[in-house]
């Protein structure tokens, strides 16, 4: 490898860059002052007491739990469907039916909420945790799918035809066979539709109706100065469970990359 | 095992389709509702008979919608701009000259401020660049004038915006790079070629998909940024879907609404198409 100093530092800053915000949140989190400016004034740990005694806080932390492993569950399971058949079987209409179902992906956000807002209000379903549901299911499932496909793909065909010879039943050797070594994406697919829909705001914004939800309370509290301390130690939590999850979900996918006997490209996305 | 190919359809249809419903009620239904609606009669919260191009006239008529929709695009393609120019050395970099075995580690890192809640990135760059915040202040303790960046409500969320889409960019043209056959660097440099212009002559026009996957992806959502005009900008200035959001929520005027989304995914429509022609013009008859 060449070396490249400019390139490399560079790199560095840029990193930086898109780190900056993020570092900030535990440095203004622990900092002793309602003003979030420099200079630091001293270590506290008020902020996560007031954060921890929020009682609203809780409540939308709550709804959020629900939706997010609503949302996780569901889009695992519709791209389960969606990426088996598309790696494992030719049928017609295969391209826009995929099309359609990795369609927001490239279509902003906006547009998905207002539309199924349109027709919610339109046939008077009356908006609620269960309508942000069906929302982020739209949203995250094409990153399920996309997971998923990569996952069958490593899948050795072969295996299942072994099973097949000796007796098993389609659906039983997809339980014994296909699914053991899929679970690895399925897990990494869980987790990634959770992180997504735990942090999303437009659908539950627009499909939430004013309920407590975790991503629309902290837009609302960023608005009250007195607010932010607090919502930055929420913050620095969220950013860790985040990580966490993602660092959780990146061993999943590694492992069944490996497990198939696959080559490693690399990312998530 | 041998399958007939109808049996080998049919179990495919069966197999998607529970997702395939899922989307075509939930997605389809909708989004051609909203394009129905966007020439019908528009009331407050309904909409009737007859067909009218009412709607869309309105759109045309009113300079501050045409003001809005065209600051939304052009905040959108200097985003576009500036992300994909920053991303781009970073992609470089990790391409040619991260060993191999070291490439996903770095793509990870690159990757994660993007899964960490967009809502608290966008409200901390409020935190940072507003009045007497932290950029002020960590200026004024270095003795150095306030930038009040946050007075320049468009600059600002320019700014954010291309914080927030960066790691978008970064990995198409990432990936586009990976596939450059690096023995064609050397034959350039063989050839006598320096190395700026056989990067600007083999590398740069080989990694264009690339980088034209990269502008549509950072492209396309930042046109239906919601948040950070909102946040960031103060509210001062609304782009399309603070417009569309007030149609539909405030005004609950639904016919309004849609055909303002429609004309908005037109315009996002039409300059996609530009960017994929250009891309095709630039690889030539290439394949």
């Amino acid at each position: 490898m060449k070396k490249a100093p400019l390139l490399r530092s560079y790199t560095l800053f840029y990193l930086l860059f898109l780190y900056g915000p993020i570092i900030l949140l535990p440095i203004f989190a622990f900092n002793d002052s309602r003003v979030v400016a420099f200079p630091l004034n001293g270590f506290t740990l008020q902020w996560f007491n007031e954060m921890l005694a929020d009682q609203n806080l809780r409540n939308a932390a709550k709804n959020s739990l629900i939706i997010a492993l609503s949302v996780a569950s569901i889009s695992t399971v519709l791209g389960i469907f969606a990426a088996r058949a598309s790696v494992r079987y030719r049928f017609p209409g295969k391209g826009p039916i995929l099309g359609m179902v990795m369609l927001p992906l490239v279509l902003p956000e906006m547009i998905v909420a207002m539309a199924l807002l349109v027709v919610l209000l339109s046939i008077g379903i009356p908006l609620s945790l269960f309508t942000v549901i069906l929302g982020q299911v739209l949203i995250c499932t094409p990153f399920a799918v996309a997971i998923l496909t990569s996952a069958f793909q490593s899948l050795d065909r072969s295996l299942e035809e072994a099973a097949l010879d000796l007796g098993e039943t389609p659906l039983s050797t997809f339980r014994l066979i296909v699914l053991p070594l899929v679970m690895p994406g399925i897990l990494a697919s869980f987790l990634i539709c959770f992180t997504i829909s735990f942090d999303e705001f437009i659908i539950a914004n627009f499909l939430g109706s004013g309920q407590p939800i975790l991503s629309v309370y902290i837009f609302g509290q960023f608005r009250f100065p007195a607010k932010v301390p607090s919502m930055l130690a929420l913050g620095t939590l969220l950013v860790l469970l985040s990580i966490i999850l993602l660092g959780i979900a990146e061993y999943f996918r590694r492992r069944g990359i490996a497990k198939a006997g696959g080559k490693d490209s690399g990312g998530f996305l | 095992m041998a399958q007939t190919p109808n049996s080998e359809a049919r179990a495919g249809l069966k197999l998607i389709s529970p997702t395939a419903l899922y989307v075509i009620l939930l997605l389809a239904v909708p989004l051609a509702t909203v394009l129905v609606y966007s020439v019908m009669t528009g009331a407050r919260g309904s909409v009737s008979l007859p067909i009218t191009a009412e709607n869309y006239a309105e759109l045309w008529s009113r300079p501050v919608y045409g003001y809005i929709m065209f600051k939304s695009l052009m905040v959108a393609l200097v985003v576009t701009f500036a992300t994909v120019l920053l991303a781009y050395p970073v992609a470089y970099f990790v391409s040619f000259h991260v060993k191999p075995e070291r490439k996903s580690l770095w793509l990870f890192l690159i990757t994660i401020p993007f899964w960490t809640s967009y809502i608290i990135r966008v409200s901390l760059w409020f935190v940072i660049l507003g009045f007497g915040g932290v950029l002020d202040s960590a200026l004024a303790a270095i003795g150095l004038e306030p930038l009040n960046v946050a007075s320049y409500s468009i600059l600002s969320i320019i700014i954010v915006l291309a914080h927030a889409y960066a790691p978008f960019a970064v990995l198409p043209i990432f990936v586009s790079l990976e596939k450059v056959d690096r023995s064609l660097l050397e034959a350039g440099q063989d050839l006598g070629e320096s190395r700026w212009v056989t990067f600007l002559r083999v590398t740069l026009p080989l990694s264009m998909p690339g980088v034209i996957a990269a502008a549509l992806i950072v492209f396309i959502p930042t046109v239906g940024d919601y948040v950070t005009p909102e946040l960031v900008g103060d509210g001062k200035e609304p782009m399309i879907a603070n417009l569309i959001e007030t149609q539909l929520l405030k005004l609950n005027n639904f016919a309004q609404g849609s055909a303002f989304a429609v004309a908005s995914m037109l315009m996002v429509g039409i300059v996609s198409v530009v960017f994929v022609l250009l891309n095709r013009r630039f690889i030539g008859g290439q394949k």
